[in-house]
């Protein structure tokens, strides 16, 4: 076993990206989507997630160990390729190097809106609710990024669903693995649409 | 064409193992239906370069000369190929030659593809049949089946798949994707079908099938249109059955 643990730890980082990661970014954005239905929607849902009990068991096992896992062996990853994209320009290779790319910018993004959000909460210096993220997005710079990072972490999940697919031998044929593409599309511009619509709600209360 | 009297070749040359590289220009003359070795050969007849200087000739390696031993890839305007097939009527001019950078350079346009055969020996690419005895026929092979392995047998390790992938690299010990494809192609043969769980194994070996990253080039500059991807796949889905039944125990594990 010993000599197959890179074997393992890939496909952990396969399987983490999907569950519990990408499971828990759709939620994220489902329940992100009721600010646009109103504060107290947003403030309402929020809450509920706040209080859940073993709040913190359930944050460290569902969100934070497999996020840490999953960024510290994808960067490692996103340095041990050589990227082609000018001597091959094929789509395939370019969502290679996206999906690298939004990465690292995931990094970034995550390490800064969890800096913010949740352990501002956790020290008591803000609470966890509408105004937190209006206060946040109402600068336009503020906006811009969480425009990319939402968009980053979407197109990620997405891309990865797709090679999640393959990585797990389900898709093999170019066939099954052209579909699921566009299937793995759909889930963007669904996705994206959640994160993309409860920011504009924030930032611009529409 | 009249006007095309002269090819011009820009060839990116390496002295040694350890030489810098450094580019040279040949001028040569056109001849119908020349292919790049052609050029090569009459570069080594007479090797002055395009400022007339007397040089050496450029070093390259080729054996089969119809494009099925794999031997004189190399990557030309920019594209890893095989310079035996490599017309050049149908190359824009100048036409540039470089190594395939991915593997150790020997000299010229001559690379160590070393790599590749360890990982056939990783992978155990092969039918154990020897034996202090006579074994006797083995079981029949369907004639579909056959049909099928038979593409993936075209598989000639001439490296142009390992050059395109990101994943094989100075900093990554992926055994890319040829010897993946070897693996599934030993693991459908009847015979070779007995020692599946061994090329398996191998694959998820350091540097095996997880390094694949799904960038899917190797599928579409092989040579020989072998389905890599589908192989990868395959054994993506191979081997993560193996690893269960490794972990959990089965009869079957073996």
């Amino acid at each position: 076993m010993a000599e197959q643990r890179e074997f393992f730890f890939r496909r952990l980082h396969s399987l983490l990206g999907v569950v519990p990661i990408g499971i828990f970014l759709v939620q994220h954005l489902f329940i992100n989507h009721l600010a646009v239905y109103g504060e107290e929607a947003f403030n309402a849902a929020a809450g509920i997630m706040h209080q859940l009990p073993f709040v913190l068991v359930l944050e460290t096992l569902v969100i934070y160990l497999p996020i840490l896992f999953h960024a510290i062996l994808g960067v490692y990853i996103v340095f041990t390729s050589r990227y082609s994209t000018r001597r091959y320009g094929f789509f395939r290779n370019w969502m290679f190097a996206l999906q690298r790319f939004t990465g690292i910018v995931l990094v970034i993004f995550i390490a800064w809106h969890v800096f913010e959000t949740r352990v501002q909460v956790g020290l008591g210096n803000v609470d966890v609710n509408y105004s937190l993220m209006e206060g946040i997005l109402s600068s336009t710079p503020m906006f811009w990024f969480y425009v990319v990072g939402v968009l980053s972490a979407v197109f990620h999940f997405a891309n990865g669903l797709w090679s999640f697919l393959v990585t797990w031998g389900i898709t093999q044929t170019p066939k099954s693995q052209r579909i699921s593409t566009y299937v793995c599309l759909i889930v963007f511009l669904a996705v994206g649409y959640l994160g993309i619509r409860s920011l504009l709600a924030f930032a611009y209360g529409i | 064409m009249a006007e095309q009297s002269k090819v011009t070749f820009i060839i990116t040359r390496q002295d040694g193992p350890d030489a810098a590289p450094y580019e040279e220009t040949f001028e040569i003359p056109y001849r119908q239906n020349m292919n790049v070795i052609s050029a090569l050969m009459e570069i080594r007849k007479n090797p002055v370069n395009s400022k007339g200087e007397q040089t050496t000739p450029v070093m390259w390696d080729m054996n089969c000369l119809e494009e099925v031993c794999g031997a004189c890839s190399m990557v030309i305007n920019g594209t890893a190929r095989q310079s035996c097939a490599a017309l050049v009527d149908q190359l824009e001019q100048p036409i540039r030659l470089e190594p395939m950078s991915t593997f150790p350079i020997v000299r010229d346009l001559i690379v160590d593809r070393e790599r590749m055969f360890d990982a056939l020996k990783q992978v155990k690419a092969w039918i154990p049949i020897d034996g202090t005895y006579d074994l006797g026929p083995g079981p029949r092979m369907p004639e579909n089946k056959r049909q099928w392995a038979y593409e993936l047998s075209k598989c000639m390790t001439c490296g142009v798949c390992l050059e395109a992938c990101p994943n094989v690299n100075d900093s990554s010990n992926f055994i890319g994707p040829a010897a993946i494809s070897q693996a599934r192609l030993f693991n459908a043969h009847p015979t070779g079908e007995m020692n599946a769980s061994e090329r398996l194994n191998g694959l998820m070996e350091a540097g095996g099938i997880d390094g694949c990253g799904n960038s899917q080039n190797c599928v579409q500059v092989c040579p020989k249109g072998i389905p890599l991807t589908t192989s990868i796949a395959a054994m993506n889905r191979a081997t993560n059955i193996q690893a269960f039944k490794n972990f959990f125990g089965s009869d079957t594990a073996l």
